[in-house]
């Protein structure tokens, strides 16, 4: 049953990376590719539909993780105060900016959004990066493994007392930045034509080496780093599947991406962002909350829900989840198949 | 009191305080918008759609402020409350989840179709829309109240022998009586929120002689509305809402009416200070035996005081407590006479006409926001010094890992941002007033304003 919860909280999670990502990229691109205002308000265009539904998969993160495994809620989000009062700022200013940019057309009023919408996507592609980078590498928990505390940063060395951010996480964090923008661009080659278009796809080339490069460190590094990815590769060799969907898959998306079917491209690009997340969940498995050290750490069994709640949980949240995934059906089938530059609103 | 437990409540009081404006308005007007969209349906209306779309303007910012400042409240749980998280997560977390799978999600995904889909839709699939984006609301409201309703009063759980607490029945946790109750008071208040919000507007543009047909659409609406919403919130919902607090809460009960010593025929305070050094009321005005009957249905019969309670077991805060349940029923009334004495002159068919009542409904527009406010502030106050009634102390619930300084330095944040985000809306709610419902279309070929 933990386990299940444990499988269940990691697939949401890495949905809201696809699909919230997606327009996180995409912010995070905004100044990159939009050069003129025109651009910018067809790139906005592009995710203004679906930038709440996919928002929304936050509430219900919050929801299950608090439902399923109360104590790391707990554990993590007090531990990570700080960064997540950032995060919650960030996705205010976010929002705003998506919603508010092209409610009054104004130079003054655009510039203003263009710069919150860009500047709170990539703070918070750091954040969501050296969030799971801390995941990854482990939080100081003591022998009681009840309560730590970490601060934006102490000397960003991998000491006993960390802070949220030292080299690794903020490695992991520009890796997460690099994926997202190659997602968004992938999205905007799709979705968008004219120079937003052209841009993206000149972009995609450069921002595909760069993912490929940083994310093989970054796995390196993190076996490296987590013993438990060690032993759980040697307990259940056939976890190397994941980390091996997750290369194939990005490059079949670049030969889809090359041969100009745009729309699988970006599905593969989804696709192989789950794969490498479901990698990390079964690196860092029985653990929800890793310790720098290893035995401290908060297991799915230890942080998990009594049995009666887990057990009535499941009941309404797998049908539920099915019901949610009929919305996304009809909101993205409701999307026309083309945001042009051109159109007079 | 420990200045940490303080804070921690300071912080999620603002930032709950603050949300809350911006869900009511949302409760409130996707009925109406719902409402006046069946109108459109019914009757073919064209200015009730011109009403629909001008609405939906608004709907569409409070909505988006409501989503920005409603997503911190889920999350300071389990920074700010981490110890309550540990042991309570495993019921509450349900009801939190269920608000973003069931409702949170419909909401959203069928706003953006509902402001920006008619075309798209047609009328029909717009009117769907509507209802969908409507239920979505009042759903999401119904879990979050069920959410503090298990708070209030704990049903469907045992406490394991690690004092972790498991959830025993989910419908038991989804019918708790206590929710059903505060929730139709809660709603209702919502409702009030709306009315008074649709009401102020349609007043300002009959005062100003502007946008005359889709104001006296609107006027009208939510004149009746808001009559009977503001009956409802008294009797029955009002009403049975207190009866509860007094069968489960009858600490909460005493201190909110300023109640201080168990009698018989017990009077019921309409004025007063509470003194909290001599326990008594200064300068009272009350009604002799009025409380005796209001909870009994019998003038003598005995009314539990503050004091008959251990110092432990009473609310902390009891003044406030006391301010906040009286101001609320002071609005309450104070409402039902505004609307009562708008609908009277609205079935003579003088309201739009008469300046005196119009410039009521203009400046009573704060009112069922502080009122609202006011009733959740008892509700929050009421349960004190419990986070769970009767299981678990606030002051054991919070996170003890965060230091002061940390707390102070997220409060003053979101003082600063929440700050931003009222001169903001503020901003986009004068535009949208100032350019109004879209005009007539042309074949009524005086422009409205000279209608």
């Amino acid at each position: 049953m933990e386990t299940l919860w444990f499988c269940l909280f990691w697939g949401i999670l890495a949905t809201f990376v696809v699909s919230g990502g997606t327009d996180i990229g995409v912010g995070i691109l905004h100044f990159f590719v939009g050069r003129n205002d025109q651009q910018r308000r067809q790139i906005i265009r592009s995710i203004h539909e679906v930038w709440k539904p996919n928002e929304v998969w936050l509430v219900v993160i919050g929801g299950t993780m608090f439902l399923a495994f109360p104590a790391l809620v707990a554990e993590s989000l007090s531990g990570f105060y700080l960064a997540i009062m950032l995060v919650l700022w960030l996705l205010i200013g976010r929002g705003l900016g998506i919603d508010l940019r092209d409610r009054i057309v104004d130079p003054m009023w655009s510039q203003l959004w263009d710069v919150a919408f860009w500047l709170c996507s990539v703070l918070l592609a750091v954040c969501l990066g050296a969030a799971l980078g801390n995941f990854v590498r482990g939080v100081p928990l003591d022998e009681t493994g009840s309560v730590f505390f970490e601060g934006f940063w102490t000397n960003f060395e991998l000491g006993s007392n960390t802070g949220i951010l030292d080299w690794f996480t903020i490695l992991v964090g520009i890796t997460t930045v690099i994926a997202l923008a190659h997602h968004g661009a992938l999205w905007l080659n799709h979705f968008t034509d004219g120079p937003v278009q052209e841009r993206s796809a000149r972009l995609l080339h450069r921002l595909w080496l760069t993912l490929v490069v940083v994310l093989g460190v970054c796995v390196l590094l993190s076996t490296i780093l987590q013993p438990q990815v060690r032993i759980n590769l040697v307990a259940h060799p056939w976890g190397i599947i994941l980390p091996l969907a997750a290369g194939a898959m990005m490059y079949w998306c670049r030969s889809l991406r090359q041969r100009g079917r745009t729309l699988q491209a970006y599905l593969a690009s989804g696709l192989s962002l789950y794969a490498i997340l479901a990698s990390t969940a079964f690196g860092l498995y029985p653990y929800v909350l890793p310790a720098r050290i290893p035995e401290h750490g908060l297991t799915a069994f230890k942080a998990a829900a009594p049995y009666d709640s887990l057990k009535l949980g499941l009941c309404w949240w797998i049908p539920g989840a099915l019901l949610v995934a009929c919305y996304f059906a009809y909101v993205y089938s409701k999307m026309p198949s083309k945001f042009p530059l051109d159109v007079e609103e | 009191m420990d200045p940490a437990a303080l804070l921690n409540r300071l912080q999620f009081a603002f930032t709950i305080i603050y949300h809350y404006i911006f869900p009511q308005i949302t409760m409130g007007l996707t009925l109406l918008i719902f409402l006046l969209k069946t109108m459109v349906l019914l009757t073919g209306d064209e200015t009730a759609n011109r009403a629909v779309r001008f609405w939906m303007k608004i709907l569409g910012i409070t909505f988006l402020m409501g989503v920005g400042t409603g997503i911190p409240m889920e999350f300071q749980f389990g920074t700010n409350w981490s110890r309550f998280s540990a042991l309570a997560g495993g019921v509450i977390g349900q009801t939190l989840a269920m608000e973003g799978m069931f409702a949170f999600f419909m909401e959203s995904a069928f706003l953006y179709l509902l402001l920006y889909g008619e075309k798209r839709l047609g009328q029909l699939g717009h009117w769907m829309v509507s209802l969908l984006v409507f239920a979505g609301a009042w759903l999401s409201g119904y879990f979050i109240v069920c959410t503090n309703a298990w708070m209030q009063h704990p049903v469907a759980y045992r406490i394991l022998p690690d004092h972790r607490i498991a959830l025993t029945s989910l419908s038991g946790l989804l019918n708790n009586p206590w929710a059903i109750i505060q929730y139709a008071h809660v709603a209702i208040g919502t409702v009030i929120t709306g009315s008074f919000l649709m009401a102020c507007l349609a007043s300002f543009y009959l005062l100003r002689d502007k946008h005359d047909e889709v104001a006296r659409k609107c006027l009208a609406l939510s004149v009746v509305v808001g009559f009977i919403a503001s009956c409802l919130a008294a009797m029955p919902t009002g009403d049975l809402t207190a009866k509860q607090v007094y069968k489960y809460q009858p600490a909460a009960f005493a201190a909110m009416e300023g109640h201080f010593h168990t009698q018989d025929g017990a009077g019921l305070v309409v004025i007063g200070q509470p003194n909290m050094q001599t326990m008594t009321l200064d300068n009272p005005i009350i009604i002799p035996d009025a409380l005796s009957f209001l909870t009994h249905q019998r003038w003598n019969a005995e009314v539990i005081g503050l004091t008959a309670f251990p110092p432990d077991q009473r609310p902390d805060f009891v003044p406030p407590l006391y301010y906040a349940y009286h101001i609320m029923v002071g609005l309450g009334t104070i409402f039902i006479a505004i609307m009562g004495l708008c609908i009277l002159f609205l079935v003579l068919g003088k309201l739009h006409k008469h300046r005196g009542l119009l410039w009521a409904l203009l400046l009573a527009v704060p009112l069922p926001f502080i009122a609202n406010t006011a009733g959740w502030t008892t509700a929050e106050l009421g349960r004190q010094p419990w986070i769970i009634y009767q299981i678990m102390r606030t002051s054991e619930g919070y996170s003890q890992n965060v230091s002061t300084g940390n707390i102070w330095f997220s409060l003053l944040g979101f003082m600063g941002l929440y700050l931003c985000l009222s001169f903001l809306y503020f901003f986009l709610m004068v535009q949208i007033v100032r350019a109004g419902p879209e005009p007539a279309p042309q074949p009524s070929a005086k422009p409205v304003e000279m209608r």
